[in-house]
C-alpha cells in the first residue's frame, strides 16, 4: 500500500490548515418535511410499532419508520442504510439517541413498502439488519458503550451482551407491551461512558480484584502521585519495594480499602485490574430520566455479581428476562419500572422478581449510605 | 477463509437483533477481495484481526486493548483516543487501533450523500468501522494509524467542512433531541442552541484547558429524550410558565375513545377503555387537574410541568407559549464519589439567539469558578458538592429560590459570613468580662 497524501504537508502543518469549524449545520441536512415545519408539529401517533406519523399545523405529515441496528457498524452497512434512504426517503435518514435508524417519507403509501424493505433484508448469518419497532412502550435499542472491542479498562464486553439480551428481548422490542417504557443500558466498567445510572434496567461491568503491581515497572509508566490521588477510598500509598535485589520506587494498596472502581488504571497502566474470575456484570434496576410524573430516579444494585459468560452471558439474559416479566405482569399503565418498584416495595420487588437479597446490595459507601436504610416501621411480610 | 477461527463470536450471528459479528466479517471479506482496488491506507486485515482479537478477549475475559496513547492532530488537545492493542505480533492490523470522534449533526439528520462521502474516506484511510454513534453523541471512527490522522483531519476539513469533536479535559461534543424539528413538546429549538453553543465553544472544545471533561446536553422538554439532567454538567430543559393550552373538543375524543392515549404508545395490550379520571387526573403529582362537568381544567400555577398529561393527550393539551430552558447543573456518572443529578440552578431563562444571557451569567462565570478551585479530574457537580451551591450562587449572582432545593436543610449548622452579622465577629473579651465573671 503506497501512502497518497490528502494534500496535507507535514513539513507545514499550518499551511491552509483549517480549525475550529464544528460541526455541519443540522438544517443542511434536514428532509423538506423536516425544514417545511419546524416548531410547527401539532401533534403525533404511533400507527403500529415502530411506525410514527407527526402531523404538522400545515396538515403536513411526516411518516418515520424506526429500525434497531447494532451502534457498532461497518461502512458496508452504512451505505446500505444510505441505498435505502435513497430509494425511499429521497436521500435523507437520521439516528436516535438510542443507535436506531430512522427513515423518513412523506407520505402514508410509502410506508409500508419501506417497512418491508427493511424487514427483508438479513446478514449471511440469519439476523435481521433493519428490525422495525423500538416505539411507544416496547423495550428498545440498548445503549452501550465499547467493551472489549476498542476499550482498556472494561470488565465485560459490550456488542455481545448487548445482542444477547436483545435477541432475548426481540419480541418486546417489536410490540408494545410494557406498561411504560422500558429503557436498558450498559457500560463496560463503571466510568460509565454510557451513563447507565438512570436506566430501567442497567447492565455494568465491574471489577473484582485490586490491582496487581507491575512494581518494575511502574515508577517508569505512572506518576506515582497521582496513581495516589486517584483513589477514592485513600487505599494507595508510595513504597519502597525489593524487585530483583534493588529498590525501587513504587507504590502499596491496602487491598481491604479497595472498592474495585479502577480511577488508578486510568492513571498509571501498571495497575491493571481485569481478571476472567474477578470481572463480570452487576444489574441495576428502577432508574429513568424522565420528568415525567415522579422525579428523575438513579438505579439500585439488584444484582451484585454475574460472571462474565460469553458468548452469550446467559445468566444475565435469565436474571433480565425475570426483572422484565415480573414488572409486565404486575405494574400499572403508565408506571415505570422504579415507580412500580417503590410502590410495591423492595422487598416485594425481590420476591416478585425471585432475585436473592445479599449484603452486598446494602449500601455502605460513605455517608448517603445510612439514608438508604429503612427508618421507618412500615414494611410488608 | 477467515484468517483467526472465531468460534465464540459466531455464536453472535444467530438470533435475530442485528449481529455485528456478521457486518465485521462481511468487512473482511470485501477489504480481502479488494473488488474495488481501492489502495488501503492501513492494513486490509484490519477487520479481521479485530474479531481476531475480539475473539481471544471472550477467551479469556479480559480485554487486549492497551492504554491509550498521546496521539493527536497538531494544535487539538481532543478528538482522537490512541490505541493499541496488546497482542501486536499476532493481530498486526489493529496494533495501532486509534479512534477518532467527528462532531455530529444536531438530530443526528444526515442526508446519504455525506454519509457516503465519510465511508469513501474511511474506507480509504481507517478501518471502515463505526459507532453511529458514540455515547456523548459522535459519530466514531473506530480504528486507523498515527500517520493517518492528520489527512484524514485534513480531508474532513477541506472537502467536506466538518470538525472533530471533543475528548479529555475539554467541552466534550455537546448533544440534543430532536427537539422542534420533528416534536410538538420542544419548548426551545434545541439543535439551534446546541450548534450556536458549539460554535462559540470551539477553542474549549478542542484544547483542554478544564480540570476534567465537561457535558452540555439540550432536552427540548421534562421528558429528557438525550438524558442531561442525569449526566450533563449543564443540562438545559425545555420548558415554559404561561398556561398549558387545551382542546376540549380533543379532550372528549379521547374520552370517547376516538384517539388512542399516549400516542398509541399501550397498543399491545388491552389496557381497557380509556379512563381520564384514573390515567390523568388521579396521576398528576400536584393534583392540579380536575373535570368540571365536560370541560377539563388544570389550575396552571400549580401544574410542575411534568408532561404526564401532555404525553397521555398529545392532541388535546399543548405546551404553553411563553416557552424557555431550566438549567440544572453538576450531574455525573458515579466515579468517583457516587453519581449526581443535575441541580436546577435557573429555574426559567429565554433561550433566544444569541443566547448572551446564558453565556455571560451562567456558563462563562461558573467556567472560571470552575477552572480557578477545581482540582484536577474533578466534575462540576463534585465542585458543587464540596463548595456547596451557595458558592455557586455568589460566583454568578444568582439570587437563592426554594425551586432550587428539595426541601431546606433539617440542620441548622449555617456558615454564617461575618457581614451578615451585626457588629461582626472582633469582640473585646475584657468587656464581655464586665458583666460575665470567669
Amino acid at each position: 500500500m503506497a501512502f497518497i497524501s490528502s494534500g496535507y504537508d507535514p513539513k507545514q502543518p499550518m499551511k491552509d490548515r483549517i480549525t475550529d469549524i464544528g460541526p455541519r449545520k443540522y438544517d443542511d441536512f434536514y428532509p423538506p418535511v423536516i425544514a417545511a415545519n419546524k416548531g410547527k408539529w401539532l401533534y403525533h401517533e404511533v400507527l403500529k410499532p415502530g411506525v410514527l406519523v407527526h402531523v404538522a399545523e400545515s396538515g403536513d405529515k411526516v411518516f418515520t419508520v424506526r429500525a434497531g441496528g447494532a451502534r457498532l457498524m461497518t461502512t458496508i452497512h452504512i451505505r446500505e442504510i444510505c441505498e435505502i434512504a435513497d430509494k425511499h426517503c429521497d436521500g435523507h435518514l437520521r439516528f436516535t439517541t438510542r443507535n436506531n435508524i430512522e427513515f423518513m417519507v412523506d407520505e402514508e403509501a410509502k410506508v409500508q413498502p419501506l417497512v418491508d424493505d427493511l424487514e427483508s433484508r438479513k446478514f449471511a448469518g440469519g439476523s435481521f439488519k433493519f428490525p422495525v419497532g423500538g416505539t411507544g412502550t416496547s423495550i428498545t435499542n440498548i445503549v452501550h458503550t465499547q467493551g472489549w472491542i476498542h476499550c482498556h479498562t472494561p470488565a465485560t464486553d459490550a456488542s455481545g451482551p448487548v445482542k444477547a439480551v436483545m435477541d432475548d428481548m426481540f419480541e418486546h422490542f417489536q410490540q408494545h407491551s410494557m406498561p411504560a417504557k422500558l429503557r436498558i443500558s450498559l457500560a463496560c466498567c463503571l466510568n460509565m461512558c454510557g451513563a447507565v445510572h438512570c436506566s430501567d434496567i442497567a447492565i455494568l461491568g465491574y471489577h473484582r480484584k485490586p490491582p496487581m503491581l507491575d512494581h518494575e515497572y511502574l515508577d517508569k509508566m505512572c506518576e506515582i502521585p497521582l496513581a495516589i490521588a486517584a483513589c477514592p477510598t485513600a487505599a494507595i500509598k508510595p513504597a519502597k519495594v525489593d524487585f530483583e535485589g534493588a529498590k525501587v520506587n513504587s507504590v502499596a494498596v491496602k487491598n481491604e480499602r479497595c472498592m474495585f472502581c479502577g480511577n488508578c488504571y486510568t492513571m498509571c497502566p501498571a495497575m491493571p485490574l481485569a481478571d476472567k474470575e474477578g470481572d463480570g456484570i452487576v444489574i441495576m434496576a428502577g432508574g429513568k430520566v424522565s420528568n415525567r410524573i415522579s422525579a428523575p430516579k438513579f438505579s439500585k444494585v439488584v444484582v451484585a455479581f454475574l460472571p462474565n459468560e460469553a458468548p452469550r452471558w446467559g445468566s444475565t439474559c435469565k436474571a433480565i428476562r425475570q426483572i422484565v416479566e415480573a414488572y409486565a405482569a404486575d405494574a400499572r399503565k403508565y408506571e415505570r419500572l422504579g415507580e412500580w418498584a417503590e410502590r410495591i416495595g423492595w422487598e416485594r420487588f425481590f420476591e416478585k422478581c425471585e432475585l436473592d437479597f445479599t449484603h452486598h446490595l446494602i449500601d455502605d459507601f460513605r455517608d448517603p449510605a445510612y439514608f438508604t436504610w429503612r427508618q421507618t416501621s412500615q414494611f410488608k411480610f | 477463509m477467515a484468517k483467526h477461527p472465531t468460534p465464540m463470536l459466531d455464536q453472535l450471528e444467530s438470533g435475530p437483533w442485528p449481529s455485528f459479528v456478521s457486518d465485521l466479517k462481511q468487512l473482511a471479506e470485501k477489504r480481502a477481495q479488494n473488488k474495488e482496488g481501492v489502495e488501503f491506507q492501513i492494513p486490509s486485515d484490519v477487520a479481521e484481526d479485530l474479531l481476531g482479537i475480539l475473539e481471544l478477549s471472550y477467551k479469556h475475559g479480559r480485554t487486549h486493548w492497551k492504554h491509550g496513547g498521546i496521539v493527536g492532530v497538531f494544535g487539538y488537545g481532543g478528538g482522537v483516543i490512541g490505541r493499541y492493542c496488546d497482542q501486536p505480533e499476532e493481530f498486526s492490523g489493529v496494533a495501532h487501533f486509534h479512534t477518532m470522534r467527528i462532531n455530529q449533526p444536531g438530530g443526528k439528520f444526515y442526508t446519504t450523500e455525506y454519509l457516503k462521502n465519510l465511508c469513501d474516506l474511511w474506507d480509504f484511510r481507517g478501518s471502515g468501522i463505526t459507532n453511529m454513534h458514540g455515547s456523548t453523541g459522535d459519530i466514531i471512527f473506530l480504528g486507523t494509524t498515527t500517520p493517518q490522522l492528520e489527512e484524514i483531519f485534513y480531508e474532513l476539513t477541506h472537502k467536506y467542512n466538518q470538525d472533530l469533536g471533543g475528548s479529555g479535559s475539554n467541552l466534550r461534543t455537546p448533544a440534543d433531541c430532536i427537539g422542534q424539528a420533528r416534536c410538538e413538546y420542544a419548548c426551545y429549538d434545541t439543535q439551534g442552541m446546541c450548534y450556536d453553543l458549539t460554535q462559540e465553544y470551539q477553542d474549549e472544545l478542542h484544547r483542554p484547558a478544564f480540570p476534567y471533561k465537561f457535558k452540555f446536553k439540550f432536552d427540548g422538554c421534562p421528558n429528557c429524550c438525550v438524558a442531561s439532567i442525569a449526566r450533563a454538567d449543564f443540562s438545559f430543559i425545555g420548558t415554559w410558565r404561561d398556561d398549558i393550552k387545551i382542546d376540549q373538543k380533543a379532550v372528549q375524543a379521547y374520552i370517547g375513545g376516538e384517539i388512542a392515549p399516549n400516542g398509541n404508545d399501550h397498543s399491545g395490550r388491552d389496557w381497557g377503555k380509556f379512563d381520564i379520571q384514573k390515567e390523568v387526573i388521579d396521576l398528576c403529582p400536584t393534583e392540579c387537574m380536575w373535570m368540571d362537568g365536560k370541560e377539563l381544567k388544570i389550575e396552571d400555577k400549580e401544574c410542575n410541568r411534568c408532561m404526564h398529561c401532555i404525553n397521555v393527550m398529545p392532541r388535546a393539551l399543548r405546551i404553553g407559549d411563553d416557552r424557555g430552558v431550566s438549567i440544572l447543573a453538576g450531574a455525573k456518572a458515579p466515579i468517583l464519589d457516587g453519581a449526581q443529578m443535575g441541580t436546577l440552578i435557573v429555574p426559567f431563562i429565554k433561550a433566544e439567539p444569541p443566547y448572551t444571557e446564558i453565556k455571560e451569567t451562567v456558563i462563562e462565570p461558573i467556567w472560571d469558578w470552575w477552572m480557578e478551585e477545581g482540582k484536577n479530574r474533578e466534575r462540576l457537580g463534585e465542585l458543587m458538592k464540596r463548595q456547596g451551591l451557595q458558592k455557586l450562587l455568589e460566583v454568578t449572582g444568582l439570587q437563592p429560590d426554594p425551586r432550587m432545593v428539595q426541601e431546606p436543610r433539617s440542620n441548622p449548622y449555617i456558615f454564617w459570613k461575618e457581614d451578615e452579622v451585626d457588629g461582626g465577629w472582633d469582640r473585646d473579651i475584657n468587656e464581655y468580662r464586665k458583666d460575665h465573671r470567669r
